[in-house]
């Protein structure tokens, strides 16, 4: 009888095991206001996109994006947890739900949005491939690297842009692929290779991270397109409409002149488009099961798009990049939000 | 009467109550819920993906890959399918294990030896160096070999250049390769025929051992058969071997064989790791042999190296064969830690790359595993097979 009791125990346990993986398909939403904090998946160290200072504290554009959906959700940017990913992880935590959201330098490609079980919710950073080389090897273009060693970082699209790139033109290279940047930047330093890949605006942080920065140079080449965002789980639309129509306030709000210091003014704003950002008109915050208010949230904790860009990547920063593509669309970028009405 | 013998027999207990019933219907439900949970994992893992949107199956094998891989003993290009990395993956991590598995075995003897010499030196210079390497995290010391030797290395520009065929650079070890022309086949064929004879040579002088105590320099007219017949062959032929020698071509060298520094980095922090731990498995196993077997062999006249070679050794063997085993299974696996310095084994290609660009994780682990399973097993089989045959024969 003691047998049977065990066995039984034994498949309740079993049974219950399962059963909690069924509550990953609760509502992200309710998941997140009853867990009191966002739960964000980014970089496990990038200047300027992630990166935790001396004190432990997140900073970067992909860590303020994902600031502003916990002040969109909770109302408050500071209640965000951050889990730092390598790109080989990145997918399955947020597959499996460890994570909420993945902020993390990201990609948007068709093979990654149709056949991960992941949406992708927006670009916050319009981004490309380049290079970054060893002035003594004397080229000044990436024609001329025929041959070439070149170091990049498992589980991006680098590899595949690198290989595309080298065959169309009929060059040959050999990779040496590393599990970190941090690795990726160390083989560089050591001699390993002549060159190293990776998106144009890491190629900056990375640069900045070597032993003598002026040693090395970025080649004036893009050789492809990589637009980074927010990403999310398929299946909650809930969700994905909200991390989507945060980032859409933010550019918005960018666009409108309304910024984190003039935000409390701005809510006495007679212009119905500011109205409706920050919720003294109109109820764009029931329709995404949000407070009226969010956008005022959004923008009171984190600041539009421009305030988040200047912050973090923008020209006064130990980055320097300028806005280029991503400046607004009425400022001859492409950074360009559906309206919110 | 013989009918009444049956029925005079005391009636069995009811099937409830018969003990073997009871534990053979326990064991048929412990199976039955194994198997269940089995079933319902997969099950579960396969329709929670399915309504998650993620692709599943092994579709993705035959897609083309359209990555490049620094090295691979099969021909591979990025215009190739996945499952080619697959393979690719595979054949590296075989030849890091082999070499390892080899270069660790016989310093591994050597300092087991060593480690009971008689000279004070040897024996505590053997000591200082299996605790010191057994006693360091394999990861570090890869990335030992593999940081601190690489920058001490000089440009390709400056390479290390010996008689102008050989070159060292941080970028690998080029050594000149041999192209075989028309006309080699001879040479093979000498070879052949050399290890023939030196096997038969071998049997004739065990046999003439036996019949008249008299012992044949084998290892030496031997070893000449190997290394003259074929030489011989090779000038008969008209010398048919070129040699590609390696030359600087813009910024790396081009030609030749090249021994990339991630193999070698990680051979070298396999080998030295996993020979601590074999050299103390052959030092227990030394020592399991009792004294007297030495001191036997020395009342018959026997000299200390074939003492070793013929009496302890042997005897040894079957104590050194179990744990050799296990260490040999686990250079294998460690030998994933590649990764870590770019060098491209399974775990780096296909768990790895191939992995993320397919986004396919269940499947790709299920396949990474069952290789590692299926090699692991494949040693200890061979393993088993060479224990029975030195294991002792009762009579």
């Amino acid at each position: 009888m003691l047998k049977v009791r065990s066995i039984a125990a034994g498949a309740a346990l079993v049974i219950g095991t399962f059963a909690s993986s069924q509550a990953l398909a609760a509502s992200t939403l309710d998941t997140v206001k009853n867990r009191g904090h966002l739960q964000c998946g980014v970089t496990n160290g990038l200047p300027g996109f992630s990166q935790p200072d001396e004190n432990g504290n997140w900073t970067g554009i992909d860590v303020d994006t994902c600031r502003a959906v916990a002040a969109a959700v909770l109302g408050d940017g500071k209640a965000v947890e951050f889990t730092p990913l390598t790109a080989k992880e990145r997918f399955t935590a947020l597959q499996s739900g460890e994570i909420d959201m993945l902020s993390r330098n990201t990609t948007w490609t068709l093979t990654r949005d149709a056949s991960l079980g992941l949406n992708f919710a927006g670009v916050n950073y319009y981004d490309g491939q380049g290079f970054l080389i060893n002035k003594g090897i004397g080229v000044d273009d990436a024609s001329q690297l025929s041959g070439a060693t070149i170091c990049i970082q498992s589980g991006t699209t680098t590899e595949l842009n690198l290989s595309d790139y080298f065959r169309a033109k009929g060059m040959e290279f050999k990779p040496i692929v590393f599990d970190t940047s941090e690795q990726t930047v160390q083989g560089f330093s050591a001699g390993r290779c002549d060159v190293l890949t990776s998106d144009r605006s890491q190629l900056a942080a990375l640069r900045s991270k070597l032993a003598d920065p002026s040693s090395a140079k970025i080649l004036p080449n893009t050789i492809s397109k990589e637009p980074l965002g927010p990403v999310v789980r398929q299946g909650d639309d809930q969700w994905f409409n909200i991390v989507k129509w945060v980032l859409s306030v933010q550019i918005n709000a960018e666009e409108l002149g309304v910024t984190q210091a003039n935000v409390d003014d701005m809510l006495k704003s007679d212009n119905p488009n500011i109205q409706r950002l920050l919720g003294t008109d109109g109820d764009m915050g029931a329709k995404l099961g949000l407070q009226h208010d969010f956008g005022y949230e959004v923008i009171k904790h984190v600041g539009n798009y421009g305030e988040m860009y200047d912050r973090n990547v923008g020209p006064d920063t130990p980055l320097g990049l300028d806005r280029g593509l991503n400046a607004l669309w009425t400022e001859g970028g492409i950074m360009y939000a559906p309206p919110v009405r | 009467m013989k009918k009444q013998t049956i029925d005079s027999r005391p009636a069995g207990p009811k099937p409830w109550y018969d003990p073997r019933v009871r534990s053979l219907f326990f064991q048929a439900v412990v199976i039955a819920f194994v198997f269940w949970g089995g079933w319902t994992l997969v099950d579960n893992t396969l329709s929670n993906m399915e309504s998650r949107g993620i692709s599943t199956g092994f579709g993705f094998l035959d897609e083309s890959a359209g990555f490049a891989i620094i090295m691979s003993l099969v021909p591979y290009d990025a215009t190739m399918s996945y499952g080619r990395t697959f393979w690719v993956g595979l054949t590296n991590t075989l030849l890091v294990s082999a070499m390892g598995v080899v270069a660790a075995t016989i310093l591994g003897f050597l300092i087991g030896v060593a480690r009971l010499s008689n000279n004070w030196l040897v024996a505590k210079i053997s000591l200082v160096y299996i605790e010191v390497i057994r006693n360091i995290p394999l990861l570090l010391q890869i990335f030992f070999w593999y940081f601190a030797v690489l920058s001490n290395l000089p440009s390709p520009r400056q390479s290390v250049d010996v008689g102008g065929t050989v070159f060292l650079n941080n970028r690998g070890l080029y050594l000149p390769e041999p192209l075989t022309q028309d006309g080699f086949g001879l040479v093979w064929g000498a070879i052949i025929v050399a290890i023939v004879a030196v096997v038969g040579l071998k049997r004739w002088a065990k046999r003439r051992q036996l019949a008249t105590g008299e012992i044949f320099p084998t290892f030496r007219v031997g070893l000449a058969i190997v290394v003259l017949l074929p030489v011989l062959a090779y000038f008969v032929a008209g010398q048919p071997l070129v040699w590609d020698i390696p030359a600087l071509k813009g910024f790396n060298f081009g030609g030749g064989i090249t021994l990339i520094p991630e193999l070698a980095a990680l051979w070298i922090a396999l080998s030295l790791y996993t020979a601590s731990f074999i050299a103390e498995i052959v030092r227990s196993g030394i020592l399991s042999v009792s004294k007297g077997q030495t001191e036997a062999a020395h009342a018959l006249g026997l000299p200390n190296g074939l003492t070793l070679r013929l009496v302890v050794i042997p005897q040894a063997m079957r104590v050194i064969i179990p744990p050799l085993t296990s260490q040999y299974l686990n250079l294998v696996k460690n030998s994933s830690l590649a990764t870590a310095i770019g060098y491209p084994d399974l775990v780096a290609v296909f768990m790895g790359t191939t992995l993320n660009q397919t986004g396919q994780a269940v499947e790709v682990v299920a396949i990474t595993m069952a290789v590692y399973l299926t090699i692991s097993l494949l040693i200890s089989l061979f393993m088993n097979i060479y224990n029975r045959a030195v294991a002792i024969k009762e009579r």
